[in-house]
């Protein structure tokens, strides 16, 4: 593991019109971290991770990530192209709603092998091998191979759409609130694999969540968001158990005890 | 006064007035520069309907010179009511002379098919297509396309054929198989069956193709490397057929199977007519023909 981080951001700005979005933003991301972002809705979290992930165009302010040959390169200069073989290659988005980041309409299998075919992989056989193989790794069994996800189940969907974003290996993982929706037995089991697959494949991710509990299992950092600043950032125990802010201290304290 | 009337009663040469030749031509000088790449055209209103061939007609209409003799089949057929009326229709606006032999023609306009006789250096083939964006099924935006296009991802293309195998076991894509022209851009062959996706590739003749609804020019110059898209462990295969044409014997040929009565007969035959009468011309005599083999 090296110290340079993979993803620097530099104050990252958003502006709707006069609205903010999110303001002033900094930080660093090292290989094989996970941070969380939380804090309630409309507090500029996803607005943030849109611009990370370039799927937005921020106001002001920089991103740069470390390509895999050493290199920074700033990602909103590099060109369109560049971006897109990023995304589809060394990144992974997962969306909340897996409607969004799934082929609704194509089967599991090939789903799962568009990234491979994208990136030139010509062979049949290969491809299956390994969509039945990521399947498996993310409890779908491999007679559900030729389903569309429209068959499919919310855990199962969401769990199909972590298995088409890691099968090129990426090194860097958006999640926007991966549990969202799911109940608490299936967001349980989801989150024990997340958590298994980045401890496995040393994957650096970012995860958008409302969810306090979330980001306490997968996160090793955290920053809290409010009204599109960040309110308080930090160990993620750390931040949880002495909360500094007021507002983290309220955030913590809301949380439903059983 | 009479003369006068008779002047305006003409239509320019070949229908379309000269500003819009000069438009489409300039269209398809682009698209013979960037093989495969679908070139926006202001397509004109044509006294057809949409479907019917308005692409084609317009291209052929600003290809076209006097001197040019023309051919128009329909699914290979010279008599089906698309080649006649659009035969008919330059007869009548350019008063070109019209062939029905492959050989003798110097354009070509087609219905979703390239004919059996090998095309030659001079030769115009213009295609009319109802669609010819080939990720239009896979992806509805054409914003998106376009981007695809231009960054040249065509993974999804591969989905296509992948779901085909998944399905079906082998690549079941019969007519419309996707190419890929000169190594960059994907292109839709029009709805040819993929049993001409190898007469594309390396064509001594000029392809032109025209999309008049969805106003797009895209054209395959003479000598241009067009490879159909296939998976290394299957690869691409044209269909065979099991008899031979039922009238003129030829095998290697593209069939049309035409029902004989409603008690399951059925007979096979050459889908290009030009093709088949010209072999029977020559004596070739099929087990259908009614008539004995020459000599």
């Amino acid at each position: 593991m090296t110290d340079e981080p993979l993803l620097r951001v530099r104050s990252i700005s958003k502006f709707y019109g006069n609205r903010i979005g999110c303001s002033d933003i900094s930080f660093d991301l090292y290989p094989g971290e996970v941070l969380a972002v939380v804090g309630e809705s409309g507090s500029g979290k996803t607005t943030l991770l849109n611009c990370l992930s370039t799927r937005l165009l921020p106001t002001s302010g920089s991103v740069s990530y470390r390509m895999r040959d050493g290199l920074f390169h700033d990602l909103y200069r590099m060109s369109e192209a560049e971006r897109r073989f990023l995304m589809r290659t060394d990144w992974g988005f997962v969306h909340q709603n897996p409607s969004d980041g799934l082929r609704m309409t194509v089967s599991a299998g090939a789903n799962v092998g568009e990234r491979l075919m994208a990136v030139g992989q010509r062979h049949y056989g290969d491809i299956r091998a390994t969509a039945t193989d990521w399947l498996g790794r993310v409890e779908i069994s491999a007679d559900r191979i030729d389903d569309q996800p429209r068959a499919f189940s919310g855990g199962m969907r969401q769990r199909l759409q972590i298995a088409r974003n890691l099968v090129t290996g990426p090194r860097l993982v958006f999640m926007d609130e991966p549990t969202g929706g799911l109940d608490v037995s299936v967001q349980a089991r989801l989150l024990d694999l997340l958590r298994g697959l980045v401890h496995e494949l040393g994957l650096s991710a970012i995860v958008v969540t409302h969810d306090l509990a979330v980001a306490r299992l997968l996160s090793h950092r955290m920053i809290v968001m409010k009204d599109g600043h960040v309110v308080e950032s930090g160990l993620t125990d750390r931040v949880l158990d002495d909360p500094q802010a007021p507002y983290t201290q309220l955030l913590v304290s809301s949380i439903l005890q059983v | 006064m009479n003369a006068h009337a008779e002047a305006i009663a003409q239509y320019n040469f070949a229908y379309l007035d000269e500003q819009t030749k000069r438009m489409i031509r300039r269209a398809i000088l682009k698209a013979i520069a960037i093989p495969g790449y679908q070139v926006p055209f202001a397509s004109r209103e044509m006294p057809m309907p949409y479907g019917w061939g308005t692409g084609g007609v317009q291209v052929t209409a600003s290809v076209i010179g006097p001197q040019d003799v023309l051919k128009v089949i329909d699914q290979g057929a010279d008599d089906t009511t698309n080649a006649v009326s659009i035969r008919a229709f330059f007869q009548k606006v350019a008063q070109v002379s019209v062939t029905t032999h492959t050989g003798e023609a110097t354009i070509i306009q087609t219905r979703h098919r390239i004919p059996e006789e090998p095309l030659k250096e001079g030769q115009v083939l213009v295609y009319q297509v109802p669609i010819p964006e080939p990720l239009r099924f896979l992806e509805p935006r054409e914003t998106e396309t376009r981007k695809m296009h231009a960054l040249e991802e065509y993974g999804l293309m591969h989905v296509k054929l992948y779901e085909d195998i998944a399905q079906h076991g082998h690549i079941a894509t019969t007519f419309a198989y996707p190419v890929k022209v000169e190594g960059r851009y994907v292109m839709d062959p029009s709805p040819t069956p993929k049993f001409d996706n190898p007469k594309m590739h390396m064509s001594k003749a000029l392809q032109l193709f025209g999309a008049g609804r969805e106003k797009r020019i895209y054209a395959i110059p003479p000598y241009t490397h067009v490879e159909s898209l296939d998976f290394d462990d299957h690869p691409f295969e044209v269909q065979r057929f099991e008899e031979p044409c039922a009238l003129c014997g030829a095998h290697g040929v593209y069939l049309d199977e035409v029902v004989l009565d409603d008690r399951g007969g059925r007979m096979f035959v050459c889908s290009d007519t030009d093709h088949c009468e010209e072999r029977r011309a020559e004596g070739h005599r099929g087990h259908l023909s009614g008539e004995e083999a020459a000599t």
